[in-house]
Protein backbone atom coordinates (compact mmCIF):
# COMPACT_ATOMS: atom_id res chain seq x y z
CA UNK A 1 0.00 0.00 0.00
CA UNK A 2 2.81 2.42 0.81
CA UNK A 3 4.35 1.69 -2.59
CA UNK A 4 1.07 2.62 -4.26
CA UNK A 5 0.86 5.83 -2.21
CA UNK A 6 4.45 6.79 -3.08
CA UNK A 7 4.05 6.03 -6.79
CA UNK A 8 0.79 7.99 -7.01
CA UNK A 9 2.48 10.93 -5.29
CA UNK A 10 5.37 10.83 -7.78
CA UNK A 11 2.92 11.13 -10.67
CA UNK A 12 0.88 13.81 -8.89
CA UNK A 13 4.03 15.86 -8.20
CA UNK A 14 5.15 15.66 -11.86
CA UNK A 15 1.80 17.02 -13.01
CA UNK A 16 1.40 19.73 -10.39
CA UNK A 17 4.91 21.13 -10.76
CA UNK A 18 4.85 21.18 -14.57
CA UNK A 19 1.30 22.55 -14.48
CA UNK A 20 2.41 25.34 -12.14
CA UNK A 21 5.34 26.15 -14.41
CA UNK A 22 3.01 26.48 -17.41
CA UNK A 23 0.62 28.67 -15.42
CA UNK A 24 3.48 31.13 -14.88
CA UNK A 25 3.10 32.06 -18.56
CA UNK A 26 -0.44 33.32 -18.03
CA UNK A 27 -0.45 36.97 -19.09
CA UNK A 28 3.12 36.76 -20.43
CA UNK A 29 2.88 34.55 -23.51
CA UNK A 30 4.22 35.92 -26.81
CA UNK A 31 0.77 35.97 -28.42
CA UNK A 32 -2.86 35.77 -27.34
CA UNK A 33 -3.41 32.25 -28.70
CA UNK A 34 -0.50 30.96 -26.63
CA UNK A 35 -1.67 32.91 -23.62
CA UNK A 36 -4.82 30.78 -23.82
CA UNK A 37 -3.06 27.56 -24.77
CA UNK A 38 -0.51 27.47 -21.95
CA UNK A 39 -2.98 27.88 -19.05
CA UNK A 40 -5.28 25.36 -20.76
CA UNK A 41 -2.46 22.83 -20.85
CA UNK A 42 -1.66 23.76 -17.22
CA UNK A 43 -5.29 22.97 -16.34
CA UNK A 44 -5.02 19.53 -17.92
CA UNK A 45 -1.96 18.79 -15.80
CA UNK A 46 -3.30 20.27 -12.57
CA UNK A 47 -6.62 18.46 -13.05
CA UNK A 48 -4.74 15.16 -13.33
CA UNK A 49 -2.66 16.10 -10.27
CA UNK A 50 -5.81 16.85 -8.22
CA UNK A 51 -7.33 13.43 -8.89
CA UNK A 52 -4.04 11.75 -7.99
CA UNK A 53 -3.51 13.81 -4.79
CA UNK A 54 -7.06 13.07 -3.74
CA UNK A 55 -6.36 9.35 -4.24
CA UNK A 56 -3.05 9.62 -2.38
CA UNK A 57 -4.76 11.34 0.54
CA UNK A 58 -7.29 8.50 0.76
CA UNK A 59 -4.55 5.85 0.49
CA UNK A 60 -2.59 7.54 3.25
CA UNK A 61 -5.68 7.67 5.47
CA UNK A 62 -4.24 10.23 7.91
CA UNK A 63 -6.84 12.89 7.33
CA UNK A 64 -4.70 14.96 4.96
CA UNK A 65 -6.47 16.47 1.94
CA UNK A 66 -5.31 16.93 -1.66
CA UNK A 67 -4.53 20.56 -0.74
CA UNK A 68 -2.42 19.52 2.24
CA UNK A 69 -0.33 17.27 -0.02
CA UNK A 70 0.12 20.01 -2.62
CA UNK A 71 0.72 22.98 -0.36
CA UNK A 72 2.13 21.71 2.92
CA UNK A 73 5.00 19.44 1.91
CA UNK A 74 8.56 20.71 1.69
CA UNK A 75 11.03 20.48 -1.17
CA UNK A 76 12.68 17.20 -0.17
CA UNK A 77 9.27 15.51 0.09
CA UNK A 78 8.47 16.35 -3.53
CA UNK A 79 9.19 13.46 -5.89
CA UNK A 80 8.73 15.14 -9.30
CA UNK A 81 11.03 14.61 -12.26
CA UNK A 82 13.73 17.27 -12.54
CA UNK A 83 12.50 18.12 -16.05
CA UNK A 84 9.17 19.31 -14.64
CA UNK A 85 10.72 21.89 -12.32
CA UNK A 86 13.09 23.43 -14.90
CA UNK A 87 12.39 27.15 -15.27
CA UNK A 88 10.34 28.30 -18.25
CA UNK A 89 13.33 30.02 -19.87
CA UNK A 90 12.28 31.26 -23.29
CA UNK A 91 9.35 29.99 -25.34
CA UNK A 92 11.55 27.41 -27.09
CA UNK A 93 12.55 25.92 -23.74
CA UNK A 94 8.96 25.78 -22.48
CA UNK A 95 7.76 24.05 -25.63
CA UNK A 96 10.58 21.52 -25.67
CA UNK A 97 10.04 20.69 -21.98
CA UNK A 98 6.36 20.13 -22.75
CA UNK A 99 7.16 17.91 -25.72
CA UNK A 100 9.64 15.80 -23.75
CA UNK A 101 7.11 15.26 -20.95
CA UNK A 102 4.01 14.70 -23.06
CA UNK A 103 5.84 12.32 -25.41
CA UNK A 104 6.56 9.99 -22.49
CA UNK A 105 3.23 10.39 -20.71
CA UNK A 106 1.15 9.66 -23.80
CA UNK A 107 2.45 6.07 -24.14
CA UNK A 108 2.55 5.79 -20.32
CA UNK A 109 -1.16 6.52 -19.93
CA UNK A 110 -1.99 4.54 -23.07
CA UNK A 111 -0.42 1.48 -21.41
CA UNK A 112 -2.19 2.25 -18.10
CA UNK A 113 -5.77 2.33 -19.44
CA UNK A 114 -6.15 -1.36 -18.56
CA UNK A 115 -4.56 -1.06 -15.11
CA UNK A 116 -6.29 -3.14 -12.42
CA UNK A 117 -6.33 0.05 -10.29
CA UNK A 118 -9.61 1.89 -11.00
CA UNK A 119 -8.28 5.39 -10.27
CA UNK A 120 -5.16 4.91 -12.42
CA UNK A 121 -7.38 3.54 -15.18
CA UNK A 122 -9.76 6.51 -14.92
CA UNK A 123 -6.98 9.08 -14.97
CA UNK A 124 -5.25 7.30 -17.84
CA UNK A 125 -8.35 7.31 -20.06
CA UNK A 126 -8.59 11.09 -19.89
CA UNK A 127 -4.91 12.00 -19.71
CA UNK A 128 -3.85 9.94 -22.72
CA UNK A 129 -5.91 12.15 -25.03
CA UNK A 130 -4.76 15.34 -23.38
CA UNK A 131 -1.11 14.28 -23.66
CA UNK A 132 -1.58 13.46 -27.35
CA UNK A 133 -2.88 16.99 -27.78
CA UNK A 134 0.12 18.44 -25.92
CA UNK A 135 2.52 16.46 -28.12
CA UNK A 136 0.84 17.95 -31.19
CA UNK A 137 0.85 21.47 -29.87
CA UNK A 138 4.40 21.49 -28.50
CA UNK A 139 5.68 19.41 -31.43
CA UNK A 140 4.39 21.91 -33.96
CA UNK A 141 6.15 24.73 -32.11
CA UNK A 142 9.44 22.82 -31.91
CA UNK A 143 9.27 22.29 -35.69
CA UNK A 144 8.23 25.89 -36.40
CA UNK A 145 11.02 27.33 -34.27
CA UNK A 146 13.72 24.78 -35.16
CA UNK A 147 13.09 25.17 -38.88
CA UNK A 148 12.39 28.90 -38.58
CA UNK A 149 14.62 31.94 -38.53
CA UNK A 150 18.27 32.01 -37.55
CA UNK A 151 17.22 33.41 -34.16
CA UNK A 152 14.46 30.87 -33.50
CA UNK A 153 16.67 27.96 -34.60
CA UNK A 154 19.44 29.06 -32.25
CA UNK A 155 16.91 29.33 -29.38
CA UNK A 156 15.61 25.84 -30.12
CA UNK A 157 19.14 24.37 -30.23
CA UNK A 158 19.84 26.14 -26.95
CA UNK A 159 16.75 24.53 -25.42
CA UNK A 160 17.89 21.04 -26.52
CA UNK A 161 21.36 21.68 -25.06
CA UNK A 162 19.77 22.80 -21.79
CA UNK A 163 17.05 20.17 -21.32
CA UNK A 164 18.13 16.93 -22.96
CA UNK A 165 20.24 15.90 -19.96
CA UNK A 166 17.03 15.64 -17.89
CA UNK A 167 15.32 13.15 -20.21
CA UNK A 168 17.05 9.96 -19.00
CA UNK A 169 15.15 10.29 -15.72
CA UNK A 170 11.85 9.94 -17.61
CA UNK A 171 12.63 6.23 -18.03
CA UNK A 172 13.86 5.42 -14.51
CA UNK A 173 11.81 3.58 -11.93
CA UNK A 174 11.77 4.41 -8.24
CA UNK A 175 11.51 1.63 -5.67
CA UNK A 176 7.78 2.37 -5.40
CA UNK A 177 7.02 2.45 -9.11
CA UNK A 178 9.13 -0.68 -9.72
CA UNK A 179 6.96 -2.52 -7.20
CA UNK A 180 3.81 -1.39 -9.00
CA UNK A 181 5.24 -2.38 -12.37
CA UNK A 182 5.87 -5.84 -10.93
CA UNK A 183 2.21 -6.00 -9.87
CA UNK A 184 1.03 -4.86 -13.30
CA UNK A 185 -0.55 -1.66 -11.94
CA UNK A 186 1.75 0.80 -13.75
CA UNK A 187 3.54 0.37 -17.11
CA UNK A 188 7.33 -0.12 -17.11
CA UNK A 189 9.03 3.13 -18.05
CA UNK A 190 11.87 1.37 -19.86
CA UNK A 191 9.23 0.08 -22.27
CA UNK A 192 8.23 3.65 -23.22
CA UNK A 193 11.66 4.54 -24.57
CA UNK A 194 10.99 3.29 -28.10
CA UNK A 195 7.79 5.29 -28.53
CA UNK A 196 9.44 8.41 -27.10
CA UNK A 197 12.50 8.06 -29.34
CA UNK A 198 10.28 7.68 -32.41
CA UNK A 199 8.20 10.80 -31.74
CA UNK A 200 11.18 12.93 -30.74
CA UNK A 201 13.18 11.62 -33.71
CA UNK A 202 10.40 12.41 -36.15
CA UNK A 203 9.87 15.93 -34.79
CA UNK A 204 13.60 16.68 -34.53
CA UNK A 205 14.12 15.56 -38.14
CA UNK A 206 11.53 18.09 -39.31
CA UNK A 207 12.82 20.73 -36.92
CA UNK A 208 16.41 20.29 -38.20
CA UNK A 209 17.55 19.43 -34.69
CA UNK A 210 19.93 16.72 -33.56
CA UNK A 211 19.50 14.43 -30.57
CA UNK A 212 22.60 15.22 -28.51
CA UNK A 213 24.88 12.88 -26.60
CA UNK A 214 24.43 13.39 -22.87
CA UNK A 215 27.69 12.78 -20.98
CA UNK A 216 26.20 13.57 -17.55
CA UNK A 217 22.51 12.66 -17.28
CA UNK A 218 20.75 14.49 -14.44
CA UNK A 219 18.59 12.50 -12.07
CA UNK A 220 17.42 12.53 -8.45
CA UNK A 221 13.92 14.00 -8.41
CA UNK A 222 12.36 10.70 -7.36
CA UNK A 223 14.63 10.66 -4.31
CA UNK A 224 13.74 14.25 -3.39
CA UNK A 225 17.06 15.62 -4.69
CA UNK A 226 16.08 18.72 -6.62
CA UNK A 227 17.74 21.66 -8.32
CA UNK A 228 17.75 25.12 -6.82
CA UNK A 229 14.63 26.11 -8.78
CA UNK A 230 12.03 23.92 -7.05
CA UNK A 231 12.33 25.76 -3.73
CA UNK A 232 11.56 29.07 -5.42
CA UNK A 233 8.58 27.56 -7.21
CA UNK A 234 7.20 26.11 -3.96
CA UNK A 235 7.76 29.38 -2.11
CA UNK A 236 5.48 31.13 -4.57
CA UNK A 237 2.96 28.30 -4.99
CA UNK A 238 2.63 27.59 -1.26
CA UNK A 239 2.78 31.18 -0.03
CA UNK A 240 -0.92 31.61 0.64
CA UNK A 241 -1.36 28.39 2.64
CA UNK A 242 1.82 29.06 4.59
CA UNK A 243 0.91 32.66 5.41
CA UNK A 244 -2.79 31.99 6.08
CA UNK A 245 -3.02 28.34 7.20
CA UNK A 246 -6.30 26.71 6.26
CA UNK A 247 -7.42 29.60 4.02
CA UNK A 248 -10.27 28.66 1.68
CA UNK A 249 -12.58 30.46 -0.71
CA UNK B 1 -47.60 8.69 -14.04
CA UNK B 2 -43.97 9.69 -14.31
CA UNK B 3 -41.64 7.78 -11.98
CA UNK B 4 -39.66 9.73 -9.39
CA UNK B 5 -36.44 8.59 -11.06
CA UNK B 6 -37.59 9.95 -14.44
CA UNK B 7 -38.54 13.22 -12.74
CA UNK B 8 -35.11 13.46 -11.12
CA UNK B 9 -33.46 12.78 -14.48
CA UNK B 10 -35.50 15.53 -16.19
CA UNK B 11 -34.57 18.05 -13.48
CA UNK B 12 -30.85 17.23 -13.69
CA UNK B 13 -30.77 16.86 -17.47
CA UNK B 14 -32.08 20.39 -18.05
CA UNK B 15 -29.07 22.04 -16.33
CA UNK B 16 -27.14 24.13 -18.89
CA UNK B 17 -23.37 23.92 -19.28
CA UNK B 18 -21.96 27.06 -17.60
CA UNK B 19 -19.38 27.67 -20.37
CA UNK B 20 -21.59 26.76 -23.32
CA UNK B 21 -25.11 27.53 -22.06
CA UNK B 22 -26.80 26.58 -25.33
CA UNK B 23 -26.37 22.90 -24.45
CA UNK B 24 -27.44 20.97 -21.37
CA UNK B 25 -25.40 18.48 -19.38
CA UNK B 26 -27.52 15.74 -20.99
CA UNK B 27 -26.78 17.06 -24.52
CA UNK B 28 -23.05 16.92 -23.74
CA UNK B 29 -23.35 13.41 -22.34
CA UNK B 30 -21.60 14.33 -19.10
CA UNK B 31 -24.67 13.46 -17.00
CA UNK B 32 -24.40 9.67 -17.01
CA UNK B 33 -27.49 8.73 -15.03
CA UNK B 34 -29.62 9.64 -12.03
CA UNK B 35 -30.72 6.90 -9.66
CA UNK B 36 -32.74 6.91 -6.46
CA UNK B 37 -30.83 5.22 -3.65
CA UNK B 38 -32.77 5.08 -0.41
CA UNK B 39 -34.66 8.25 -1.27
CA UNK B 40 -31.53 10.16 -2.33
CA UNK B 41 -31.12 11.15 -6.00
CA UNK B 42 -27.58 10.16 -6.99
CA UNK B 43 -26.38 11.86 -10.18
CA UNK B 44 -23.28 10.43 -11.83
CA UNK B 45 -21.26 13.03 -13.74
CA UNK B 46 -18.19 12.65 -15.97
CA UNK B 47 -15.88 15.66 -16.40
CA UNK B 48 -14.95 16.68 -19.95
CA UNK B 49 -11.29 17.53 -19.35
CA UNK B 50 -9.16 16.63 -16.32
CA UNK B 51 -8.85 20.24 -15.26
CA UNK B 52 -12.13 21.66 -16.55
CA UNK B 53 -12.81 24.55 -14.15
CA UNK B 54 -16.54 24.22 -14.86
CA UNK B 55 -16.74 20.73 -13.32
CA UNK B 56 -17.48 21.98 -9.80
CA UNK B 57 -20.05 24.49 -11.10
CA UNK B 58 -21.77 21.80 -13.16
CA UNK B 59 -21.98 19.51 -10.15
CA UNK B 60 -23.39 22.32 -7.99
CA UNK B 61 -25.91 23.19 -10.71
CA UNK B 62 -27.14 19.60 -10.92
CA UNK B 63 -27.36 19.25 -7.15
CA UNK B 64 -29.30 22.54 -6.90
CA UNK B 65 -31.69 21.48 -9.68
CA UNK B 66 -32.37 18.16 -7.95
CA UNK B 67 -33.03 19.88 -4.63
CA UNK B 68 -35.32 22.42 -6.33
CA UNK B 69 -37.27 19.45 -7.71
CA UNK B 70 -37.73 18.18 -4.17
CA UNK B 71 -34.99 15.54 -3.95
CA UNK B 72 -32.22 14.95 -1.49
CA UNK B 73 -29.25 14.90 -3.84
CA UNK B 74 -25.70 13.59 -4.10
CA UNK B 75 -23.17 13.85 -6.95
CA UNK B 76 -20.77 11.06 -7.89
CA UNK B 77 -17.85 11.97 -10.15
CA UNK B 78 -17.15 9.18 -12.64
CA UNK B 79 -13.78 9.04 -14.41
CA UNK B 80 -14.11 5.65 -16.04
CA UNK B 81 -15.03 5.16 -18.83
CA UNK B 82 -13.69 8.57 -19.82
CA UNK B 83 -15.99 11.10 -21.48
CA UNK B 84 -15.40 11.59 -25.18
CA UNK B 85 -16.94 13.99 -27.68
CA UNK B 86 -18.68 10.92 -29.17
CA UNK B 87 -21.11 11.21 -26.23
CA UNK B 88 -22.47 14.59 -27.41
CA UNK B 89 -25.97 13.84 -28.71
CA UNK B 90 -27.07 14.73 -32.27
CA UNK B 91 -29.36 17.42 -30.79
CA UNK B 92 -26.42 18.75 -28.77
CA UNK B 93 -24.28 18.97 -31.93
CA UNK B 94 -27.02 20.87 -33.76
CA UNK B 95 -27.44 23.30 -30.82
CA UNK B 96 -23.68 23.94 -30.80
CA UNK B 97 -23.69 24.69 -34.53
CA UNK B 98 -26.63 27.10 -34.27
CA UNK B 99 -24.85 28.81 -31.35
CA UNK B 100 -21.80 29.37 -33.57
CA UNK B 101 -19.52 26.60 -32.27
CA UNK B 102 -18.48 23.96 -34.81
CA UNK B 103 -19.28 20.53 -33.30
CA UNK B 104 -16.53 17.88 -33.17
CA UNK B 105 -15.87 16.15 -36.49
CA UNK B 106 -15.66 12.37 -36.78
CA UNK B 107 -15.02 9.79 -34.09
CA UNK B 108 -12.72 10.55 -31.18
CA UNK B 109 -9.19 9.18 -31.03
CA UNK B 110 -8.77 8.49 -34.73
CA UNK B 111 -6.31 11.24 -35.57
CA UNK B 112 -2.71 10.86 -36.63
CA UNK B 113 -0.04 13.06 -35.02
CA UNK B 114 -0.27 16.10 -37.31
CA UNK B 115 -3.39 15.30 -39.26
CA UNK B 116 -6.04 18.06 -39.01
CA UNK B 117 -9.77 17.31 -39.39
CA UNK B 118 -11.90 19.11 -41.97
CA UNK B 119 -13.98 21.54 -39.92
CA UNK B 120 -17.20 23.00 -41.29
CA UNK B 121 -17.94 26.69 -40.66
CA UNK B 122 -20.98 26.87 -38.32
CA UNK B 123 -22.21 30.06 -40.04
CA UNK B 124 -21.91 29.47 -43.79
CA UNK B 125 -21.27 25.69 -43.88
CA UNK B 126 -18.11 26.12 -45.98
CA UNK B 127 -15.33 23.60 -45.41
CA UNK B 128 -12.74 26.20 -46.47
CA UNK B 129 -11.63 26.79 -42.91
CA UNK B 130 -8.23 27.07 -41.25
CA UNK B 131 -6.97 26.47 -37.74
CA UNK B 132 -5.80 29.56 -35.86
CA UNK B 133 -4.86 27.81 -32.62
CA UNK B 134 -5.08 24.36 -31.04
CA UNK B 135 -6.55 25.98 -27.92
CA UNK B 136 -9.46 28.38 -27.59
CA UNK B 137 -11.21 30.23 -24.80
CA UNK B 138 -11.80 26.99 -22.88
CA UNK B 139 -9.95 23.68 -22.72
CA UNK B 140 -12.61 21.98 -24.84
CA UNK B 141 -12.34 24.34 -27.81
CA UNK B 142 -9.87 25.28 -30.57
CA UNK B 143 -9.91 28.45 -32.67
CA UNK B 144 -10.67 28.36 -36.37
CA UNK B 145 -11.50 30.91 -39.06
CA UNK B 146 -13.61 30.52 -42.22
CA UNK B 147 -11.89 31.68 -45.38
CA UNK B 148 -15.23 31.80 -47.25
CA UNK B 149 -17.28 34.09 -44.98
CA UNK B 150 -14.33 35.49 -43.07
CA UNK B 151 -15.73 34.71 -39.60
CA UNK B 152 -13.54 33.35 -36.81
CA UNK B 153 -15.24 30.64 -34.75
CA UNK B 154 -14.72 28.12 -31.96
CA UNK B 155 -14.38 24.43 -32.79
CA UNK B 156 -15.35 21.88 -30.13
CA UNK B 157 -12.20 19.72 -30.07
CA UNK B 158 -12.68 16.10 -30.94
CA UNK B 159 -11.24 13.93 -28.16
Amino acid sequence: MTHLLDAVLELADDHLILGHRLSEWCGHAPMLEEDLALPNMALDLIGTARTLYDYAARLEGKGRSEDDLAFLRVEREYRNLLLCERPNGDFAQTMLRQLYFAAVMEPFWAAAVDSPDAVIRGVAGKAVKEMAYHVRHAGEWVIRLGDGTEESASRMKGAVAELHRFTGELFEESEASAALVAEGILPARAGLRGAWDRVIGMIFAEALLEVPEVPYPQTGGRRGLHGEHLGHLLAEMQYLQRAYPGATW
Amino acid sequence: MVSAEARAWSAAAAVPDPEVPCVTVADLGILRDVRLEGGVAVARVSPTYSGCPATAMIEMGIEAALRAAGFEARIERVLSPPWTTDWITPEGREKLRVYGIAPPEGAAGKRALFDDPVVTCPRCASTATRKISEFGSTACKAQYACTACGEPFDYFKCI
